[in-house]
């Protein structure tokens, strides 16, 4: 008996190994292990196996049973593997076809700039303003030092709504500086981004209308040092943290002193190339010291608050963000463009 | 302002590199914007003497010259000039030397015989007759400056100068002028300053007895100074005139109207002189233009004028348009023989209204338009008779004719440092101040300044502060950080809805545009909005760059629809567009605009199609938290398809935009084939209506069980009248209804539909049996067809 289950063992393993296929291995399973396989006809035959023998004998076909089970189950399992895996590589894709296309909007480039310009700013404690573009002359020229007979306010610079000249689209985000002074009391700390308009007509470098970034602080003991620091983080983030500023005197009615930004040409570093056009830096914005009559117009005492401003033309900052060298662009809006900025 | 430094040094000798001045001077606030170094590109051009001048052996219209150059042995040169003649002295161009226009001159072999060089004539030298009057223009320039033999043309000719472009801000028109500039320079590069007062010897008789002077407009001109000069010698002015004249842009002309010109771009005043005889009368008055008067100025063209202009007149007719040109009929000629010379001060804002009407901006113009020196007149008309002296040109006669219609008293204010020390963030010392001060003319007593005259920008302490830190230097001011309070920085709610909703469009496959917010009424036309309708009634500018862009929008719908229909002509495929921007609409209330946020949609081909239009503008309300938005169908908005365009209206009524496919008309206008969608929301009202932030709601403990449900109804039954009679019949256990599904055709009859829902029934407390849904089943298809005649299909 001992003989029958260990050529049974033998034969069982080698059938197992040979079966190439789950149904093959199947018929191995029952051949030796169902209810009329060999395992069970030897056992039928315990019976007549010696007392003495029949528990070794028993221990000896369960360990048979045992070890055929395990092979049947690892066999089972290497021919379920090779059959996925033989599956899976039919299934190959070609990886290199593009994907389905979900196409997504891009942000104009304008809004990348705006956005980027609020982000700092907004990290800086500011919060943004915002004021009409059909605004009173009063607020886009009287109050901001700009008096009648000054050249911006006349028609050929200036779109007037009515004839009176009380009210036209503001020239200039400043109006905005003068709404909020008048409405809110110092501390102040805004910027107030926005359309303005003026009287150019459209070509590569010029628009009837752009847009503007306005800054305002205001305070105790804000000084010309304030402004400059102020200005020298928002360029430093627009434009990376070795951009060289410089700051040059300049004259804007409402603020006194004035000044002019500009920063050191990226491609040459102020040596004179054609970017710059030879002066090695590039005029930015304006900036300046609130003018004191511009904050007592506001009702502001200027000897106990002194205050900052600054504006900056954003089109400006688009196009040498982004190496655009035609403004008219902005605003086609072709969309072989606007993809350009996904 | 082109300054020559060379004229620059007669007041303050500046000895630093051109590079050095131009950084200077800008970082000081008096702006470079080019420098012209004179003769740059002339190199190795030098004086010569021509000692001996033949005929060409092989030529009859070439001469070969034998040349001294200041060289051991003459240089031969031949010369096709006829002009030259032996003992000429010629700007010669040796071998290897450079000209204007990158020319270069090498030696060579002409007919056989070697030149050194060449002989040059002025235009070769980049010079002009009205340089130098007394050379020709085709043919070699034989000099007549004092030069000696081998000297470096550029010396002999003046064009060893640098000239500096200066962009002058418009409140110092006190630097339109070489003084004006000399007390910048002097005070930036700390230089010691000269500036002459001039001195008129005079030769007896008396300016009252030639001429009368009265001003009618004292507010348009406060001042008139004039003064005569008889017996006039009308010639060319000498060289070094001329030179500096050429050099500041400004062309030569004869000996009087060059001292005018150069009066005025050393004092920065303009000035003018008249013909003395064609002053009918002997007296000068300034006026306002007669209605309709005609005069010719100086270039020659008829003027017809209006009263609002200021003319300088006789006692029969204007002869100057006062601060922009003089008349054509008192103009300096060859026979004129005795002068007015005139240095007013006129109103800066009558003279550039008058200028920009006439179309002629001229170097007096731009100058008084900015409001000149009142006191300037007197010290510019004495230089100019100065000159006349200095230059032969004519008799002084003794006395000025100074006419003070508006008096103008000096102007004082208190050096106060510590509060320029607060508003610079610098603490220079009060006599750092003092000293920059002084250099440009403010005078002190004390503490007291009086402000110069030619100062009129400056009134208040921050005006002086601006004067010591540009000389202090911008660049020295320390960057701080601002100190007080802490301010919360931040986007308000709408504005950051605005970002979340311009993030959700593009997310959603749209890009972004920008758009003018002035459009033309015909772009009104083209959307096809009738002539009536009330969006027509817009903002209108009075004075637009034209017709296209003379109305502000009311509606995004145009300018979205151009930019479609750009695109579309350029064969982009499959476009998606939003602009979220502003609408200007009129308020009864308010003189300004109502100036609302309109959020607009618009695309063709692939996600043009309603629908797909539908769930993005869904997408958007939901964004908005807009609760139950209803769609109203609408057959009569002006730009849509009469059967696929919808109303947007909140729950409580409110319009909140509209959307739809484009009206094939309208598509037409555009030059669009395809169809297209769109839509506008009102973005503003959008955040009005905009709902509660969510809370939370326990999640559903048991399943639920789905029923479909297809029902055969009339074509006219809309889904959503389904859809509501579903909800309404449906009972508490019916949570959702979902309409999957809308077929046409056999076997439904002609003109019926069938419509599909899923149902979603769940108990809140228990697993629901068939036996629970059972009855609501019925009820509702009991009240679907009793409603609206809808059977099970």
């Amino acid at each position: 008996m001992k003989n029958k289950l260990e050529e049974i063992r033998a034969k069982s393993l080698a059938a197992i190994q040979e079966a190439l296929d789950p149904s093959a291995l199947d018929a191995v399973r029952v051949q030796y292990l169902g209810k009329k396989g060999s395992l069970s006809a030897v056992l039928k035959q315990l019976g007549s196996v010696s007392p003495e023998e029949r528990p070794a004998m028993g221990q000896l076909a369960n360990e048979v049973r045992a070890k055929i089970e395990a092979a049947l189950n690892e066999r089972g399992k290497a021919l379920q593997d090779a059959l996925l895996e033989r599956k899976l590589r039919e299934e190959t894709l070609d990886v290199t076809i593009p994907g389905k296309a979900v196409e997504t909007g891009a942000k104009h480039p304008l809004q990348i700039v705006w956005d980027e310009c609020v982000d700092i700013f907004v990290g800086m404690g500011f919060q943004v303003a915002e004021g009409p573009e059909v605004e009173l002359s009063t607020y886009d020229f009287d109050k901001l030092n700009i008096p009648e007979g000054h050249t911006v306010r006349e028609w050929t610079d200036t779109f007037y709504i009515t004839e009176d000249e009380k009210v036209h689209l503001r020239c200039q985000t400043s109006p905005v500086q003068v709404r909020v002074m008048e409405q809110q009391k110092p501390p102040i700390r805004i910027i107030s981004p926005g359309r303005v308009y003026r009287k150019d007509e459209i070509d590569a470098t010029h628009s009837p209308m752009f847009h503007q970034l306005e800054g305002l602080v205001v305070d105790k003991g804000i000084t010309m040092g304030d402004l400059k620091g102020c200005l020298d983080v928002m360029l430093k983030r627009l434009y990376g943290p070795e951009t060289v500023t410089r700051f040059r005197p300049h004259h804007f009615p409402f603020t006194e002193p004035s000044c002019e930004v500009d920063i050191q040409c990226f491609e040459c570093h102020g040596a004179g190339c054609r970017v710059c056009k030879g002066e090695g830096w590039i005029e930015l914005l304006g900036a300046g010291m609130v003018h004191p009559k511009v904050l007592s117009g506001c009702g502001i005492d200027p000897d106990e608050y002194s205050g900052f401003a600054f504006g900056v033309g954003l089109e400006r900052l688009v196009m040498r963000r982004f190496s655009i060298s035609d403004l008219r662009l902005l605003f086609d809006n072709d969309v072989r463009f606007l993809r350009q900025f996904s | 302002m082109k300054l020559s430094r060379n004229w620059l040094d007669e007041f303050t000798r500046v000895g630093v590199s051109d590079k050095e001045f131009c950084d200077r001077m800008t970082m000081s606030g008096s702006k470079v914007e080019t420098l012209d170094v004179l003769g740059e590109d002339i190199t190795n051009v030098v004086a010569g003497k021509v000692t001996e001048i033949v005929r060409h052996p092989d030529s009859d219209h070439l001469w070969v010259c034998q040349v001294e150059v200041g060289r051991d042995k003459p240089v031969q040169i031949v010369t096709g000039a006829q002009n030259v003649q032996q003992g000429d002295l010629v700007p010669v161009a040796l071998d290897g030397s450079t000209l204007p226009g990158d020319k270069r001159i090498e030696k060579g072999v002409l007919r056989g015989v070697p030149s050194e060089g060449m002989l040059c004539s002025l235009g070769e030298l980049g010079l002009t007759v009205n340089d130098y009057p007394y050379a020709i223009a085709d043919g070699i320039f034989i000099l007549q400056e004092p030069c000696e033999v081998g000297q470096d043309i550029r010396e002999v000719v003046g064009l060893r100068d640098s000239v500096v472009d200066f962009e002058i801000t418009n409140n110092r028109p006190d630097c339109l002028s070489v003084r004006g500039l000399a007390r910048e320079a002097a005070a930036t590069f700390d230089t010691p300053l000269d500036l002459p007062e001039p001195k008129v010897k005079g030769s007896g008789d008396s300016i009252l007895n030639y001429l009368d002077v009265d001003i009618l407009e004292p507010d348009l001109c406060p001042r008139y100074t004039a003064r005569f000069v008889k017996n006039v010698r009308i010639a060319p002015s000498p060289e070094w005139m001329r030179r500096r004249l050429r050099a500041s842009g400004i062309r030569p002309i004869n000996n009087i109207v060059d001292i005018t010109n150069y009066v005025m771009l050393e004092y920065g005043q303009p000035m003018h002189s008249f013909d003395y005889r064609c002053i009918t009368g002997s007296h000068i008055l300034v006026r306002r233009a007669n209605k309709g008067e005609q005069m010719a100025t100086l270039d020659g063209s008829p003027r017809t004028l209006t009263p609002d202009m200021l003319v300088i007149a006789d006692e029969k007719k204007a002869i100057g348009l006062a601060g922009v040109m003089g008349g054509e009929n008192s103009e300096i000629t060859e026979d004129t023989t005795a002068v007015v010379f005139e240095s007013a001060n006129f109103n800066g804002t009558s003279i550039r209204r008058t200028a920009i009407a006439l179309g002629m901006r001229t170097d007096a113009s731009s100058r008084f338009e900015k409001g000149l020196d009142p006191l300037g007149t007197l010290p510019a008309v004495e230089r100019a008779c100065e000159l006349v002296e200095l230059l032969d040109a004519g008799d002084v006669v003794d006395g000025v004719i100074d006419v003070v219609a508006r008096d103008s008293a000096p102007r004082k204010l208190r050096l106060e440092p510590e509060k320029i020390d607060r508003l610079l963030g610098i603490e220079p010392s009060p006599e750092y101040m003092r000293r920059v001060l002084e250099k440009l003319g403010f005078t002190f007593d004390g503490d007291e300044m009086t402000i110069p005259s030619w100062r009129g920008d400056v009134e208040h302490y921050s005006d002086i502060a601006e004067e010591v830190a540009r000389f202090y230097g911008y660049d020295r001011i320390p960057a701080t950080a601002f100190r007080g309070v802490i301010t919360q920085g931040g986007l308000t709610e709408k504005q950051t809805l605005e970002q979340s909703c311009r993030r959700l469009c593009r997310d959603m496959g749209f890009h972004e545009i920008l758009t003018y917010s002035f459009i033309g009424q015909s772009d009104n036309d083209l959307s096809g909005m009738p002539a009536d309708h009330p969006l027509r009634d817009s903002f209108r500018i009075l004075n637009p760059l034209g017709e296209d862009s003379a109305v502000m929008r009311t509606t995004l719908l145009s300018t979205l629809l151009k930019s479609l229909a750009l695109n579309n002509n350029r064969r982009n495929r499959d476009v998606k567009l939003f602009d979220l921007g502003k609408v200007y609409l009129k308020d009864d209330a308010s003189p300004l605009a109502r100036e609302t946020r309109h959020l607009a949609l618009g695309a063709y081909g692939e996600g043009g199609e309603f629908y797909a239009m539908k769930g993005a503008v869904e997408a958007v309300l939901r964004l908005m938290r807009v609760r139950e938005p209803e769609f109203r169908a609408c057959g009569d908005h002006y730009a849509y398809h009469p059967g696929r365009c919808a109303k947007i209206c909140a729950a409580d009524g409110r319009e909140l935009g509209v959307f739809g496919e484009i009206h094939p008309n309208v598509r037409a206008n555009y030059g669009i084939a395809d169809p297209l969608c769109a839509a506008e929301l009102d973005f503003d009202a959008l955040c009005a209506c905009r709902g509660e932030d969510p809370q939370y709601v326990p999640l559903p403990r048991f399943p639920a069980v789905l029923r479909d449900l297809a029902v055969v109804c009339d074509e006219e039954i809309t889904v959503c009248r389904l859809e509501k009679c579903i909800r309404e019949a449906g009972g508490d256990l019916l949570k959702a209804v979902d309409f999957f599904d809308v077929y046409r055709g056999l076997p439904i009859a002609p003109g019926k539909k069938s419509v599909a829902f899923s149902l979603s029934f769940r108990g809140e407390d228990r697993s629901l049996k068939d036996g629970d849904i059972e009855p609501h089943m019925n009820a509702i298809l009991e009240a679907l067809e009793s409603q609206l005649g809808a059977k099970l299909r």
